[in-house]
């Protein structure tokens, strides 16, 4: 294992923000033991994890939402407690969240200023100077957003805007980025570099947390790296390659390698035609045969999720027909699909895809009750063998059956997820962003098992945003760009710069 | 969005314009300046109340207790009076609001320490609090013989040819319209209620806002516990028996929604308003009150409806030509 | 590959780590069972009237009806949503049948009418919370002000009676020695809700819902049908109760059951069923109807008044659930 102790020879400045031995634990799980993190001021710092290693409990402990157990916090050298959000908030440090953490009710100028706006001699909300500053400090991101619009009326790209706006209202001198580029479109990611640059040049410290090396190496400085809650090492970004990172992050050597596959392509099982939504997609047409990968390539945003969703009859089209097995099909409800033989492993786990606070065997056999069930009334052996048999083909880790799905890592509530809809024995599995937010080791097993599905005649449509994902496991690839289909490729001209091109519309 | 919250109190508004006119069309004495005023006066207690509710309801709760609160406040200061007739109304308001606040703690905390849902608290406190009132008064009533002259004529006194019960009623919009909109707290409330999650990373406790919005509505049940019992000159243990409902019923007519962080005073005063004027205008209109309950019932799910279809998400607008279109 | 473990063998993991049997003994239940049965003990200490066969069996009364309406409620409650208009159900269902008899109908054209009457309440409210996803909350207390303002509408302050005297036995018969008509319903009801919350895959989809909707429709289940049924049966057991109460009074005013639903949220709550939907267990409100009785009846025998008697169950269902909670904190 690779261990690098903190070299200071890249900066001769001192760091803003120290957290020195840092521990914290919940009942069962010890989430941070003893972990340190040096922010320097106009540098970007790269914490660097897979998931479960600790990096949203630290953002937590940083900004005051958590109390650590044992260590140290120090700003400026100095050791200091932050009992609650707004004591971090004084300290000057700040945070944009994942998912923005706003206000959608609220208009733009409040969500920047909430908690600390001007106000009036009386001590009365002064609203006029608010929406005068957030336009002063919108126009100084580059931001023509009216600060008198409720959030809700925003699209994504902007709401990281206004997060973005807030965290320099409160005169910042640490701002955390957790995954900020996870919802944004190529062109929203470079605006949000120049952002970061901006900032840098300012003499802010930035903590960015991201799971793209790519934007790592572009955007850090430095970087930490947690393993399972602990310290594994820092240092320049100048100084290390991808593949340590990666020993350092997995505590072993890891390629992405996808399976490989020779396919059987058999009969055809799918069919779309014109498939359209007022708002979301439109001109939507492919087929799909047994035993094959079909990709779905494009920007955050370009619609795929929505057309999946109206496949699976979640949102009503406005025209098109499906055909399964050469038979036309009317999908009204997800239940509809599921009887068809079309089932959908969404993007949103903890939401949409598993019940997380129901046991593991209740949700693999929830849409299966039909076959495990007598009359209607519930047989619990037939359902502990079917979810036995299911999870075990998906190498599931979990202490029982029975234990709570939302107990578990984010890799094996997706395999919970994927052996639920196997359990139905479908002729159609849509798998929309299957390795999103899992870990390295769990990622594989996931692409294993999807060639293994498709070996089985399984046809299989996958939603990624990833193109080594993308390629590496597609025998076909369908772009969309705004809500349609802009091409369909395969073969040879399966290569990076065709699905860039096509989805970015160059 | 504000727009539409503007249109939302602007279409109640309108409803209720349209209301008076069509009972102006037969019986105009109505809508004579002096009867709208009694009407006003008439609502005032229900104004109080909602703009408690409303509070409440914003921080996504639901205060059931405040009729029984209410009322407990009521004959607590009935009692007073009787005791000890020269008790100044400056000491007996005072009595019935902190009274009536303490109460509103009392629904606070356990929402807030034990984190019990509002509902199953102050379904419980509401029915305490109406079996608290029982073993005070042993069932008795207090009438309006008993009552000192000063204890009933507060509500009654007129200023600027108006009674006080309504100028507390004005006095309480417009504190907090301000509060709501322009201090730290209101737009906690609006905060907590909009996005708890959020709200605890901007530092605001969950917790703490919502004890304060149970707080508030205590208070206000409290000073209305008194403005009833004195006005009405009686005080029993049944009294504003079922209030609750018509309290939570001008909320929701007034727009403000139940899943909270959406609403206004305006919407609250306008829903009160409109029941309101619905309870004052059927004997006029020669409709037995009996059609009241029933009227009001409708009211509630039309205006949910109404609200509900208007806040409507239209889904994502991606492709191009929609965006033109929409 | 440089995953740990091959995909194909994958390792056995056990059914249950904890027995269903340990599970059920630290329930809801088992702590509600022993205040029962405490609360019971303390009656017959306190009363020697208590424990006698006949005063038990018109305790039951107090409870019977109520609990019908919480079989129901609890599954709709565990769906996630709830319905406050139960007791206004009573009362139009008991107006309808009050109204029927004044046009000579007899006993089986009643108890059709009253449940009938029912069925098209329940539906009223589910097709506004599922077809228009209003929230059922909001709904119910518009539907509740709306029946039984018809109640008003229609009765105003009368009162109608003249009951056949075959519809007596719905709330005054008795099937067997002490045990009561209405007796006898609860239990085989109990059983029925039981059955089918805890051994059905609809009651299974009910859980799945209120513990999450959008999740349980991913997963192809029917979620508004089932929400649907649930407002439906909701409505039918209220207009079984107004039978049952109607045929016990005699006589039908409009302000029958007044309040009755915040007893029933509160039985159905004290039963351990979650507010926010989810969990919860028929058992548990049997247990809670069984509580809510022997508290009404014990304090009826001291001559204590009804409406003091609120004050306990308010702190009971307060009570119940803050204690665990204040265990845990003080624990902690």
């Amino acid at each position: 294992m690779l261990m690098q102790t903190d070299t200071q020879k890249d900066t001769d400045l001192s760091p803003v923000l120290e957290l020195d031995g840092v521990t914290k634990t919940f009942p069962g799980v010890k989430a941070l033991d003893g972990v340190t993190l040096r922010l320097y001021p106009g540098q970007v710092t790269a914490l660097v994890g897979e998931n479960g290693a600790g990096k949203s409990t630290v953002v937590k402990i940083m900004t005051g939402i958590y109390q650590p157990d044992g260590g140290d916090i120090r700003v400026d050298g100095e050791a200091i407690r932050f009992p609650t959000a707004q004591d971090a908030a004084r300290a000057g440090i700040t945070a944009i969240h994942q998912e923005t953490v706003l206000f959608d009710e609220l208009s733009v100028a409040e969500n920047i200023f909430l908690g600390h706006a001007p106000r009036t001699r009386l001590g009365l909300i002064d609203w006029a100077t608010m929406n005068a500053k957030a336009t002063e400090i919108l126009r100084g991101i580059g931001a023509e957003i009216d600060p008198h619009h409720k959030l809700h009326d925003l699209g994504i790209a902007n709401k990281h805007l206004v997060a973005i706006a807030r965290a320099l209202s409160i005169d910042a001198r640490v701002v955390i980025m957790d995954e900020p580029t996870a919802a944004l479109s190529h062109k929203e990611i470079e605006e949000l570099y120049e952002l970061v640059e901006k900032l840098k040049a300012q003499g802010k410290a930035i903590l960015f947390i991201s799971h793209k090396f790519d934007e790592i190496f572009r955007i850090a400085d430095r970087y930490t790296v947690f393993r399972d809650g602990q310290f594994v090492g820092d240092g320049s970004i100048a100084e290390v390659e991808e593949s340590d990172l990666v020993k350092m992050m997995v505590g072993r050597d890891v390629a992405q390698i996808f399976p490989t596959r020779t396919s059987q392509i058999g009969d055809e099982v799918l069919q779309v035609v014109g498939y359209e939504h007022p708002t979301e997609f439109a001109d939507i047409g492919f087929t799909l045969r047994q035993g094959e990968i079909l990709g779905f390539y494009g920007l955050v945003g370009a619609g795929r999720s929505e057309f999946m969703q109206s496949l699976f009859g979640i949102t009503k089209p406005s025209k098109g027909v499906v055909k399964i097995d050469g038979q036309v099909r009317v999908i009204r409800s997800p239940a509809d699909a599921v009887e068809n033989g079309i089932v959908y492993v969404p993007e949103d786990r903890g939401k949409q895809g598993a019940i997380t606070a129901l046991p593991i065997f209740q949700n693999v056999t929830l849409p299966s009750l039909k076959r495990t069930s007598k009359n209607g009334f519930i047989r619990l052996a037939e359902e502990f063998a079917l979810a036995r048999e299911y999870t075990q083909r998906l190498d599931l880790r979990a202490a029982s059956l029975d234990t709570h799905v939302g107990n578990l890592s984010g890799g094996n509530q997706q395999k919970v997820v994927i052996a639920k809809w196997l359990a139905t024995q479908p002729k159609v599995i849509i798998l929309d962003e299957p390795t999103k937010g899992i870990d390295i080791g769990s990622k594989a097993a996931v692409h294993e098992f999807m060639a293994e599905l498709a070996a089985q005649g399984l046809a299989v449509i996958m939603v990624s945003s990833e193109i080594p994902e993308v390629l590496g496991m597609s025998d076909r690839v369908i772009v969309m760009r705004e809500g349609r289909m802009v091409t369909e490729v395969s073969g040879d001209d399966l290569t990076p710069e065709t699905l860039v091109r096509h989805a970015a519309g160059i | 969005m504000l727009r539409l919250l503007a249109s939302r109190e602007a279409l109640l508004l309108g409803a209720i314009a349209v209301l008076l006119a069509l009972i102006a069309t037969r019986f105009p004495a109505f809508v004579a300046p002096s009867n709208l005023a009694g009407v006003f006066n008439d609502t005032a207690p229900l104004i109080l109340l909602a703009i408690g509710q409303m509070i409440v309801i914003l921080t996504k709760c639901i205060d059931l207790s405040v009729a029984a609160n209410l009322a407990l406040t009521g004959m607590v200061v009935a009692m007073i009076n009787v005791a000890a007739p020269g008790v100044p109304v400056v000491v007996i308001l005072a009595v019935a609001i902190g009274l009536g606040t303490l109460l509103g703690m009392v629904n606070g905390i356990l929402v807030w320490k034990l984190d019990i849902p509002p509902i199953v608290v102050t379904l419980g406190t509401m029915t305490i609090f109406r079996g608290i009132i029982f073993l005070l008064s042993e069932g008795s009533w207090v009438n309006s013989h008993e009552m000192s002259p000063a204890f009933k004529a507060f509500p009654r006194a007129e200023i600027l040819g108006q009674p006080v019960l309504s100028w507390i009623a004005v006095l309480a919009v417009i504190l907090f319209a301000v509060v709501m909109t322009r201090t730290s707290l209101g737009r906690a409330f609006y905060a907590v209620g909009g996005n708890p999650h959020a709200a605890t990373y901007t530092g605001i406790d969950v917790g703490k806002t919502q004890f304060w919005a149970f707080t508030i509505s205590g208070a206000l049940a409290g000073l209305t516990g008194y403005l009833w019992v004195s006005r009405y000159a009686v005080a029993y243990v049944d009294i504003a028996s079922g209030f609750e409902l018509d309290v939570v019923a001008a909320c929701v007519i007034g727009g403000i929604s139940i899943a909270g962080g959406i609403g206004t005073v305006g919407g609250a005063l306008l829903g009160a308003i409109f029941l309101g004027v619905i309870k004052n205008a059927l004997p006029v209109v020669n409709i037995s009150p009996f059609w009241q309950l029933a009227i009001s019932g409708s009211a509630i799910i039309i205006a949910v409806a109404v609200n509900a279809r208007a806040s409507r998400s239209k889904g994502r607008i991606i492709l191009k030509t929609a965006e033109h279109a929409a | 590959m440089t995953t740990t473990t091959d995909a194909s063998t994958g390792r056995h993991i056990p059914d249950r780590l904890r027995s269903p049997l340990e599970a059920r003994l630290k329930s809801w239940e088992s702590l509600l069972l022993l205040v029962a049965i405490a609360i019971f003990i303390a009656n017959s200490l306190a009363s020697p009237y208590f424990l006698n066969a006949w005063n038990l069996s018109d305790a039951t009364f107090n409870f019977t009806e109520k609990a019908m309406i919480g079989f129901a409620m609890a599954l709709l409650i565990i769906s996630g949503e709830i319905d406050l208009s139960v007791a206004s159900i009573i009362a139009l269902a008991s107006t309808a049948m009050g109204a029927a008899v004044q046009f000579g109908v007899g006993t089986p054209g009643l108890v059709l009418i009253g449940l009938g009457t029912g069925l098209i309440c329940g539906a009223f409210n589910g097709v506004l919370v599922t077809r228009m996803g209003l929230p059922s909350i909001v709904v119910t207390i518009g539907s509740m002000s709306l029946f039984r303002g018809i109640s008003y509408i229609v009765l105003g302050d009368q009162a109608y009676g003249g009951y056949p005297s075959s519809f007596a036995f719905f709330g005054q018969g008795y099937v067997w020695w002490v045990i009561s008509f209405e007796f006898a319903l609860f239990a085989v009801l109990a059983v029925i809700y039981g059955v089918l919350l805890h051994k059905t895959n609809f009651g299974r989809a009910v859980y799945a819902i209120g513990n999450n909707a959008t999740g349980a429709m991913f997963s192809g289940i029917r979620v508004e049908r089932v929400k649907f049924t649930l407002f439906l049966l909701t409505g039918l057991m209220s207009g079984l109760a107004a039978i049952c109460l109607t045929s016990r009074l005699g006589s039908t005013r409009p302000s029958i059951g007044f309040g009755w639903e915040l007893e029933i949220v509160t039985m159905v709550v004290l039963g351990g069923v979650s507010i926010l939907g989810g969990s919860g267990t028929i058992p548990g409100v049997v247990i809670a109807a069984f509580v809510m009785g022997l508290v009404t009846f014990g304090l009826g025998l001291l001559n204590v008044p009804g409406i003091v008697m609120s004050i306990v169950i308010g702190a009971l269902l307060i009570g119940v659930i803050a204690l665990p909670r204040l265990w845990a904190k003080w624990r902690a």
